[in-house]
């Protein structure tokens, strides 16, 4: 009985949030990861892609609200997904179109793509800010547990409970259908394949009749879903807040790296793995252990690694170990 | 110096720009944006330091000053005596143990360069350590933390006078960028954004948290100040005679001697502000000039084309015999401290240290526009673009409203739309940063003022 309580324990506290927390990034990082193999610079304006997308939607979200419309158990968000995906992949249309392309015509060097994308995150940051104001907003609604803790409790008789909150469920499966459809597209579709032999060899793809102008349209594309549905996801799960948004780039840009920049399946499981870490160190295990060992052997301390602070300070202290270690990544990236 | 055109550029504008906001809106407001534009100065001074001059990208501006802050608190603020003694032997004594750990990992890694798992070693090591030191230092800390937690609950500083803070700010900043640089130098140029992006947010996370040390998000009020109070000025004789000579012919105005009193002492209590202002704009002005001088020297010395002659061209340089790994460590280390002393003197400035406040929106990537702006590698183009963009940053939320006024004059004040974008002011700032970096990037990539090509 105890050894079943500590492993609903730790799948309440650990497993559940981690993976939940791992889709969100993972998403995210498969859009850094592209933007980055394809087009060739680090983003910095993602995470404001993010909110702007995340913004849109719960925009559509509170006017569907008010006509009354719903989607029974589910969030409303979920049909207005459609609409912010559409605005963001206008954005990303647009300024790639007013910015991007003049450099990547005059193949500037990446440093001014960095800087031009800072310049690109200043501007939707402010968009975001004053559309929509900088506070919390809370937009989900449909049901809220599907497992609430009590339930489990009575329902198996042990003495830890598991809660799932739908929005987890939701995060996974929506996660799973977005990554498969990805991978698909990019392995088994001639245009993904296309795409990937551009990211591998620009000029060879050129040589063999690939359309660059294409293959730029379609990962903006591409990464504005997966921004829009990564970014509504975090927001459903926890809140709105463009800060937040923003600093979550940090963890993302780690999981790109720690994956193999370039490489999408690198940044899923660096995605999982970053966020794996971040909760798994900073859990305090002593209710863990007071299930496991003998009475006289109980810990006094809270056996915590590290204390909870240092959430993000795991990821990029992860980041920098593998850079030291393995600078293209673990999964290998592009070489660079 | 003096004969140069891009200085009497640069401090005509800012002399102009200045005298303008003096004259419209207030002489208080005038010498407080021009303080910061200073300080700011000094921040892109130490960015094209490491960006102009030698190429390196460093996003971790915040945390650098951060530990300037930092560093004020440690050398000015009194020493806490109930916490020292509270939890003073138990801090010293994981301060040994984390010396000891760092000194073997150096040990391992100068002795053991040979042996195959020793990468290993040391990750086992960090790994093993960290747990250790926090139940060496859990028990102490939290001593320390329980001490009068609503107004002290930290160990305090050296109490000395402020202005050496600035100076340790520097060095601490130097040993931090020498273990940063040692770490992410070698990694190319959009990694080592990254890298030291990520860098600076654990420093920030390091002095958010360890509140034993810093406080962290209580904040520290109440720090000196290298020049004298309002409220001693308020009552020094010296000062009010001055006062009421320069205002002699407002004050000549009045007969009634009670209104006179009460005019004469309104204007001690606003130019004793302004007062405060000027005496650090003077030291902030002569910090500048200093800077400025010996960056420029540097520039135009052998050592300043040797940077130059790295940055455009790395494999010559190395074919040459310049040693480009110690050369981009030692200009990495001395651009942080300068942008550390900048760090420990906005904190002087403002008066107060709110670890919280650090972001990177703010305190990287705005300076990161001030150079990109101003010009790259040239050190009037740096302190001109610190002034503009922070006088633009201050200035463009009024100009936001004008702008808003203006344009839905049609509209009702009760309007919704218009309330909206009233409230939302303050963050057309960052859409005039945005917006302005990016037409600066497309059409003068090179910055206001351009880098002087030096022919010797």
């Amino acid at each position: 009985m105890d050894f079943l309580n500590s492993i609903i324990l730790l799948t309440n506290f650990i497993i559940v949030p981690g993976i939940t927390y791992g889709s969100q990034l993972a998403l995210g990082a498969i859009g850094v990861t592209l933007i980055y193999g394809v087009l060739r610079f680090a983003n910095f304006a993602y995470g404001d892609l993010m909110a702007f997308g995340t913004m849109i939607v719960i925009l559509v979200t509170w006017y569907l609200q008010s006509k009354g419309i719903s989607f029974g158990l589910l969030p409303t968000a979920l049909i207005a997904l459609p609409v912010g995906i559409l605005f963001t992949i206008a954005v990303s249309l647009f300024f790639d179109k007013t910015v991007f392309e003049y450099y990547r015509e005059k193949k500037s060097n990446p440093v001014t793509f960095i800087v031009v994308s800072l310049g690109i995150m200043f501007v939707l940051n402010a968009v975001v800010r004053i559309i929509i104001g900088p506070n919390d907003i809370n937009f989900m609604d449909g049901h809220k547990f599907i497992m609430k803790a009590r339930e489990f409790k009575q329902l198996t008789g042990l003495n830890e409970g598991l809660a799932i909150k739908s929005t987890q469920v939701i995060t996974l499966i929506t996660t799973i259908i977005t990554c498969a459809l990805l991978f698909y597209f990019l392995n088994k579709t001639k245009t993904g394949k296309s795409m990937r032999a551009y990211s591998d060899n620009e000029d060879l793809a050129l040589l063999s009749g690939i359309d660059p102008k294409r293959i730029v349209l379609l990962t903006w594309v591409i990464v504005s879903i997966l921004a829009t549905v990564a970014g509504t996801l975090y927001g459903l799960d926890k809140s709105f807040k463009p800060f937040t948004y923003f600093n979550n780039l940090l963890p993302i840009f780690a999981a790109t790296i720690v994956g193999g920049i370039g490489n999408p399946l690198g940044a899923f499981y660096g995605g999982f793995l970053i966020a794996f870490s971040e909760i798994a160190l900073t859990y305090a295990y002593k209710k863990f252990f007071k299930y496991l060992m003998p009475e006289s052997l109980e810990p006094s301390t809270l056996i915590q690694f590290i204390s909870t602070d240092y959430k993000f300070a795991i990821s990029f202290a992860i980041l920098i170990i593998v850079l030291i270690f393995r600078p293209n990544g673990i999964f290998k990236g592009k070489v660079i | 110096m003096i004969r140069n055109i891009d200085f009497k550029i640069c401090f005509s504008v800012i002399f102009l720009l200045t005298i303008f906001v003096g004259l419209f809106q207030s002489w208080g407001l005038a010498l407080s944006i021009l303080n910061l534009c200073l300080i700011s100065g000094i921040m892109s001074m130490g960015v094209n330091i490491q960006w102009g001059f030698a190429g390196l990208i460093n996003f971790g501006v915040m945390g650098f000053l951060a530990i300037g802050g930092l560093a004020t608190v440690l050398v000015s603020v009194p020493p806490v005596y109930e916490a020292w003694a509270a939890g003073g032997v138990g801090i010293l004594i994981s301060g040994l143990f984390l010396a000891f750990i760092i000194f073997t990992i150096f040990f391992i890694n100068k002795k053991l360069k040979k042996y195959k798992y020793k990468s290993y070693l040391v990750f086992f090591i960090i790994i093993i350590s960290i747990p250790l030191l926090k139940f060496i230092s859990g028990p102490s800390i939290s001593k320390i933390e329980s001490i009068n937690a609503a107004t002290s609950g930290f160990l305090g500083g050296a109490n000395l006078p402020i202005i050496f803070s600035w100076f340790v700010g520097a060095i601490l900043s130097a040993m931090v960028a020498f273990v940063v640089g040692k770490v992410c130098l070698g990694l190319r140029s959009d990694y080592l954004a990254i890298s030291t992006l990520l860098v600076s947010g654990i420093i920030i996370t390091i002095v958010k948290h360890e509140e034993w040390l810093s406080r962290g998000v209580k904040n520290v009020i109440g720090l000196k100040r290298p020049v004298p109070y309002e409220v001693d000025l308020q009552k020094s004789e010296l000062f009010i005679k001055i006062i009421e000579f320069i205002n002699f012919s407002k004050l000549s105005k009045n007969f009634d001697p009670e209104v006179n009193a009460n005019l004469l002492n309104q204007l001690v209590i606003s130019s004793s502000g302004v007062f405060v202002k000027f005496c650090f704009t003077i030291i902030f002005l002569s910090i500048v000039l200093i800077i400025l001088y010996l960056s420029e020297k540097a520039l135009n010395s052998p050592w300043g084309r040797m940077m130059r002659a790295i940055r455009d061209n790395e494999e010559a340089a190395k074919a040459m015999g310049k040693n480009v790994v110690k050369q981009h460590l030692f200009i990495f280390m001395l651009g942080s401290a300068i942008i550390g002393f900048a760090g420990a003197m906005l904190v002087t400035y403002d008066g107060l240290f709110t670890p919280s406040s650090y972001q990177p929106l703010r305190y990287t990537f705005l300076i990161w526009v001030m150079v990109l702006l101003g010009g790259t590698g040239n050190n009037y183009g740096a302190i001109l673009g610190g002034f503009v963009v922070w006088f633009i940053w201050i200035q463009s939320a009024p100009f936001a409203s004008v702008v808003i006024n203006f344009t839905t004059n049609h509209l009702d004040d009760t309007s919704l739309i218009k309330e909206h974008l009233f409230n939302s002011v303050p963050y057309f700032r960052y859409l005039m940063m945005g917006c302005g970096l990016l037409l600066v990037m497309r059409y003068r990539p090179e910055g206001l003022l351009p880098e002087k090509v030096i022919k010797n």
